[in-house]
C-alpha cells in the first residue's frame, strides 16, 4: 500500500513502539501510587513531560497530558472561555478554516452566551494578522487560530497574530496537531498562550495529547475525579502511550530539517505532477504549507469515486468531498477558500510522511492522471465542459 | 464491515452502459453538480422495448453503482416495466446501500423516468403525468 493519508494518521515509528514496550508490564505502576512500583510510573511521566516541553520551547509544568488533539482544543478554549468570563470579557475570534474541535467548541460556548468572530480567509487558506488585529474589541477574551490547515496544509502566520495578542493582552490559542513535530515551534517565542498537538500525527500513538498552557494560565478542568494533572484532567495517566509519544516527538523534532528538506521536494514533485492535469487547482499556498501536503480539486469529477478507485490501485488518499464527510456539504475549508460545490466535490488530500518515496510518488501522479481521466470520461458533467455547455470554473 | 456490498464495488469498478447514444429516443438528467451527483440516462427505444440503455454519472461510488444496475434492470424491458423501476429495486439490486446514499437510487430511478418521460414528449405520446416526480433533483438541494 502507498500510504498517502499521513495528515489523518501516521503508521508509529519503531522507536515509539520500542519506548512503550518497557511500560505494559515493566513499570506497570500507578503513577499515583506511593510504593516503588508506582514512584517508577511518577519518575516515567515527569521524564517525558520535561523531554516534550523540550520540543516546545516551554517547561515541564506548562504541559498538561490529554486523549488527544480534540481533548486539547476542548480544554483550552473551555479554559480561555472561562478566564474572560470572570472578567465579564465574552468575545472569541477565529477563523473559518479551523478543525470541528475547535469550531464545534466555539459553537456550544457561542449557545453559552459567547459571541464568536470567524475570520475569512484569502484564497491560499491565510488568515490576515491585521484582520485579527481589527476584530479584537475590549470583549475578547480568546484568539484561536490554527498554527497549519489539515485539509490544504497552509500554514498561518502564528507569530504575527502572537505578537498582536501579546500587545494588546489577549489569550492566543493555537491547534497545532498538524505542526508539531514537523514545522519548528518556541511557544515562548511565537507568543503562544495555550497549545493543542496530538501524537497520532508524528508518528506516535493514538488516544493521547498534550495540551500546552503558559505559566500563569489556568486550565479549566474537563473530567472530574482526581489529582492527575494538578486536578486538571483526572484519570490514571496513559503512561505507555505518554512515554511513545514523549519519543515519537523527540525524533520527529531531531530529525525535521532533514525530513522537512526531503518530503517538500517529493511535495512539489506530486504538485508538478498533479497540475499536469487540464482543469485542476492546487489548493492551499504554493509554499506557507506544510512540507507533506498536497491537495488538489479536479473538475468534473466527485472525490469519492476517485478515492475508491485510487484505494484499489493501492494507493491511500482523502477527500474533502460531502459523500466522503457523511455530511451533504464539502469541506469548509475548501468553501472558505472560494472553492464553489461543483468543484470542492472533486478534491483529493495526499499527506506525505518520511517514508514516502519517489517510486510511489511517480506511481501515484500516473494513477491520479490515469482515474481522474477515466472518471472524466463517463462525467456529463465533464462532457457538458468540454462541449462548451458548461464554463470550467478551473480554467 | 466495508462501506460498500460486494455488488456496488462490482458495479462501480466494472460499469455497465456508460456512455453516451447519440440518436437517443430519450434523454433523463437528474441531479446537479452542487450536491455532487448528476446523472444523464439514454435510451434508445424499438416499438415498446427499450433496446438499448447508456449512462454517464458524476458522482460517488453508489451513484455509479445504481446507474449502472438501473440500466441492467431496464435493458430489453419493456417501457411499461421501465416505468415501474424503483429505488428500492435499485437498492435490493445492490444488495443495499448505506443510509446516506440511499438517494443515489432514487436518483438512478428518477433518471430514468426522466428520460422515459422525454421520449414520450419528443414523439408526442400521451401519458400519465403524475406517475412522474415533479422535482428531479435530490430532495437535499435547496436550487
Amino acid at each position: 500500500m502507498i500510504y498517502l493519508d499521513n495528515a489523518a494518521t501516521t503508521k508509529m515509528s519503531r522507536t515509539a513502539v520500542t519506548a512503550m514496550l518497557p511500560y505494559f508490564d515493566g513499570v506497570c505502576g500507578n503513577p499515583s501510587s506511593l510504593h516503588s512500583a508506582g514512584q517508577a510510573a511518577a519518575e516515567a511521566l515527569t521524564d517525558a513531560r520535561e523531554r516534550i516541553a523540550a520540543c516546545l520551547g516551554c517547561t515541564a509544568k506548562e504541559i498538561t497530558f490529554t486523549s488527544g488533539g480534540s481533548e486539547a482544543d476542548n480544554q483550552a478554549i473551555r479554559s480561555a472561555a472561562a478566564i474572560g468570563a470572570r472578567k465579564g470579557k465574552k468575545h472569541i475570534i477565529s477563523t473559518k478554516i479551523e478543525h470541528h474541535a475547535v469550531l464545534h467548541t466555539l459553537k456550544a460556548l457561542e449557545k453559552e452566551g459567547f459571541s464568536v468572530t470567524l475570520l475569512d480567509v484569502d484564497e491560499n487558506g491565510l488568515v490576515d494578522p491585521r484582520q485579527v488585529e481589527t476584530a479584537i474589541t475590549e470583549d475578547t477574551c480568546l484568539v484561536t487560530v490554527m498554527f497549519a490547515n489539515n485539509e490544504i496544509g497552509t500554514i498561518e502566520p502564528i507569530a504575527e497574530i502572537g505578537a498582536i495578542c501579546r500587545r494588546k493582552g489577549v489569550l492566543f490559542h493555537t491547534d497545532a496537531v498538524q505542526a508539531a513535530g514537523h514545522l519548528h515551534i518556541d511557544a515562548a517565542e511565537l507568543n503562544i498562550d495555550l497549545l493543542s498537538l496530538s501524537a497520532h500525527k508524528f508518528h506516535g500513538p493514538k488516544g493521547i495529547g498534550a495540551l500546552y498552557a503558559r505559566k500563569g494560565v489556568p486550565l479549566a478542568t474537563l473530567i472530574e475525579g482526581g489529582a492527575q494533572e494538578r486536578g486538571k484532567r483526572a484519570g490514571t495517566e496513559n503512561l505507555p502511550a505518554i512515554m511513545g509519544m514523549a519519543a515519537a516527538l523527540e525524533e520527529a523534532c531531531a530529525s525535521m530539517e532533514k525530513n522537512a528538506k526531503k518530503l517538500t521536494l517529493l511535495r512539489d514533485r506530486l504538485i508538478d505532477g498533479l497540475s499536469e492535469i487540464p482543469h485542476s487547482i492546487l489548493n492551499g499556498d504554493r509554499t506557507r504549507r506544510l512540507p507533506g501536503n498536497v491537495n488538489f480539486c479536479f473538475e468534473g469529477i466527485e472525490g469519492e469515486s476517485l478515492l475508491l478507485l485510487l484505494d484499489d490501485k493501492g494507493i491511500a488518499a482523502s477527500s474533502g468531498s460531502a459523500c466522503t464527510s457523511g455530511s451533504l456539504d464539502p469541506s469548509h475549508v475548501l468553501l472558505a477558500i472560494g472553492r464553489v460545490h461543483d468543484i470542492a466535490h472533486g478534491s483529493l488530500r495526499l499527506t506525505l510522511s518520511e517514508e514516502t518515496t519517489q517510486e510511489e510518488i511517480d506511481f501515484t501522479i500516473a494513477a491520479v492522471k490515469e482515474v481522474v481521466g477515466y472518471l472524466r470520461n463517463m462525467s456529463p458533467v465533464w462532457r457538458d465542459l468540454q462541449s462548451g455547455k458548461r464554463d470550467y470554473i478551473i480554467k | 464491515m466495508a462501506l460498500y456490498s460486494e455488488k456496488v464495488m462490482d458495479h462501480f469498478r466494472n460499469p455497465r452502459n456508460v456512455g453516451v447514444i447519440e440518436d437517443a429516443d430519450g434523454v433523463g438528467e437528474v441531479g446537479n453538480a452542487k450536491c455532487g451527483d448528476i446523472m444523464k440516462m439514454y435510451l434508445k427505444i424499438d416499438g415498446d422495448v427499450i433496446s438499448d440503455v447508456k449512462f454517464e454519472t458524476f458522482g460517488c461510488g453508489s451513484a455509479i453503482a445504481s446507474s449502472s444496475m438501473a440500466t441492467e434492470l431496464i435493458k430489453g424491458k419493456p417501457v411499461s416495466e421501465a416505468l415501474k423501476l424503483t429505488n428500492k429495486a435499485v437498492t435490493e439490486a445492490l444488495d443495499g446501500l448505506p443510509v446516506h446514499k440511499l438517494h443515489c437510487s432514487v436518483l438512478a430511478e428518477e433518471a430514468i423516468k426522466k428520460a422515459l418521460q422525454d421520449y414520450y414528449e419528443k414523439n408526442g405520446i400521451e401519458y400519465d403525468k403524475t406517475q412522474f416526480p415533479q422535482c428531479e433533483s435530490c430532495e437535499h438541494c435547496e436550487l
